[in-house]
């Protein structure tokens, strides 16, 4: 894929550099008055594929938000590259985002156009490049995900697998050095799946960026990335290699590596007592 | 005595609820205003949205234009010719188009027709997280989506209603001389020397310009706050239409009333 190394030149220097591209620290955040995050610390080297696991609602589509400036921490800092992503302004946050890609939990293609001005979109609002040149970035990066036919297409006309690797393709346009994934296999079946996952992979080597996925896969996942972290209740419960993982004896790890119903992480949203919900119910409602 | 509190509570919410919301469209319009720049250093993005709002509003326009017209010409004559002076027909169906009629009615169409497109539009964006990824691709929305739609609908409502007027005056000519028999010289004649270019038209024209503002930003407004929910989208919608015509109707009164004091 020779059209990767188009806009990472200006990134050389730093890829070598030991610093990871990505630290988080202490991580506090809550919408309102609902805590979500309670002391976050992750760090993701250069070059490497992380997941972060965790049940639903557990706040790790929050967690990349806050990662790319959409959210504000009640207290904590993430770096990006050195800087803190919070105490940047607005043009300088812009200036971060360019670098940055995000897959939407559902895609989120801009729906009025087509799939080629879709993954055109940022060349054409961030570069002058004329449009012969626009056209062959945005045909390999299609090529790149496998869907170059599909060009014409508007988003309305692809399945769930094809809007996914459609918007892989838009998120990857101006080759970001930091790439998220929301929930890149939910809605997929086993054979997209295995698709979107060796595609993540790839796409990470080529580009030389570093890449965050957010999964509940936990096979696919132990299969493509570098390191897992686990998270339950806004904190980080458990991390390590695919390797470690597999080895850990920890109670939570277990349960979600072979997919229990019932452990640490409890099948129920918090509520009163069920016995006491349906008499109370009975006797005349909520108080 | 309970529900006497309960009322009370409901009612501050209730207010201190649309006072928040009124500050939240005060600094949405700021920040509209602020990044209104690539909207018009990119006329692309500008004619794109004049042809949704305004071109395809243009078919409702000229048809309703004209039966408003016809209609004053039935009832002008009706009334005219009991006092004798059926001529004065073209002052009567001009001056009620130029000065209410057209703003007024053409801006409670647009309202309908291109408004509530707007809303649901930036609605369905916002619900489906089109414009969070924008914002994630360092492209602000309010610049890129929200700007040009609001001066779309700016520009497109005045020339809108100059046709419903200029289309409602044809339909009153069709009635009035062609099917009726009033004199045609005196229909155009009388009309000519009875409206006055700024009285008349240029306060239509402002009229139109205030209702094309208002319903602009209620439209970009309601889409943008919307809950992101099709259930949210929908009654953004509703919304959005009822909202425009309370404000044009009320905005219509107070421009009167200055406009035309001394009459
Ligand atoms: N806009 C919001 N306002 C209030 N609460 C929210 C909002 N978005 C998410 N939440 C809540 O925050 C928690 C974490 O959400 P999210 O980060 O989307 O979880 P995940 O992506 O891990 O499934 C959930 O309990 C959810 O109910
Ligand atoms: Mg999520």
């Amino acid at each position: 894929m020779p059209g990767f190394a188009f806009f990472i030149a200006e990134d050389q220097t730093s890829v070598t550099s030991a610093e990871p591209l990505v630290e988080i620290s202490g991580l506090h955040f809550s919408y309102d008055q609902k805590p979500v995050l309670a002391g976050i610390d992750m760090v993701f080297p250069r070059g490497k594929l992380i997941a972060i696991m965790g049940g639903s609602g557990c706040g790790k589509t929050t967690l990349l938000r806050l990662i790319g400036g959409q959210l504000s921490p009640s207290s904590g800092a993430v770096r990006v590259s050195g800087q803190e992503v919070h105490k940047m302004g607005q043009s300088g946050l812009y200036a971060l985002r360019r670098r940055m890609g995000m897959l939407f939990q559902f895609g989120a293609l801009f729906t009025d156009i087509s799939v080629f001005d879709n993954v055109a979109f940022a060349l054409r609002e961030h570069t002058d490049l004329p449009e012969e040149l626009i056209r062959d970035l945005v045909l390999m990066k299609l090529n790149a995900v496998g869907l170059r036919g599909a060009c014409d297409l508007m988003p309305n006309e692809l399945s769930g697998g094809m809007a996914r690797r459609v918007a892989l393709a838009r998120a990857i346009a101006l080759d970001p050095m930091l790439m998220m994934y929301d929930e890149p296999f939910t809605g997929l079946d086993p054979i997209s799946l295995g698709v979107i996952g060796q595609l993540i992979r790839r796409l990470n080597d080529a580009l030389g960026a570093t890449s965050v996925m957010v999964t509940h896969d936990i096979q696919e996942t132990m299969l493509i990335v570098d390191y897992i972290y686990f998270m339950s209740a806004g904190r980080v419960v458990a991390e390590g290699t695919p390797d470690e993982i597999r080895a850990s004896t920890d109670p939570f790890v277990h349960q979600f590596v072979h997919a229990e119903a019932d452990g640490p992480v409890r099948f129920h949203y918090p509520a009163p007592d069920l016995e006491q919900s349906l008499l109370g119910a009975a006797s005349g409602g909520r108080a | 005595m309970n529900r006497l509190k309960a009322i009370l509570t409901a009612l501050g919410h209730g207010i201190t609820e649309r006072l928040w919301r009124l500050g939240f469209a005060a600094r949405f319009f700021f920040l509209l205003l602020v990044h209104s720049g690539q909207t018009f250093s990119r006329p692309r993005l500008l004619l794109r949205e004049i042809w949704f709002s305004g071109v395809l509003s243009l078919v409702i326009i000229l048809v309703s234009g004209l039966f408003v017209g016809l209609v004053l010409g039935l009832q002008g004559y009706e009334t005219l010719q009991r006092y004798g002076s059926s001529e004065a027909l073209g002052i009567l169906v001009a001056l009620s188009l130029v000065r209410e009629l057209g703003p007024v009615v053409a801006a409670l169409l647009f309202a309908s027709r291109a408004g509530s497109a707007v809303t649901a539009e930036i609605g369905l964006m916002k619900a489906t997280e089109q414009l969070k990824a924008m914002d994630m691709m360092a492209v602000n929305p309010i610049a890129r989506v929200v700007a040009p739609r609001f001066w779309g609908g700016v520009i497109s409502m005045p020339l809108l209603a100059a046709l419903f007027s200029a289309v409602g005056v044809f339909g009153g000519y069709l009635i009035g001389v062609v099917f009726i028999g009033v004199d045609e010289g005196s229909f155009w004649s009388q009309m000519q020397a009875s409206v006055d270019f700024r009285t008349d038209i240029m306060n239509g024209i402002i009229k139109s310009f205030v209702f094309g503002i208002a319903v602009a930003l209620i439209a970009v407004f309601e889409g943008y706050d919307s809950i992101p929910t099709a259930e949210g989208v929908s009654r953004a919608i509703t919304r959005t239409v009822v909202t425009s015509a309370l404000a044009i109707l009320a905005l219509d009164f107070v421009l009167t009333s200055f406009m035309f004091r001394g009459l």
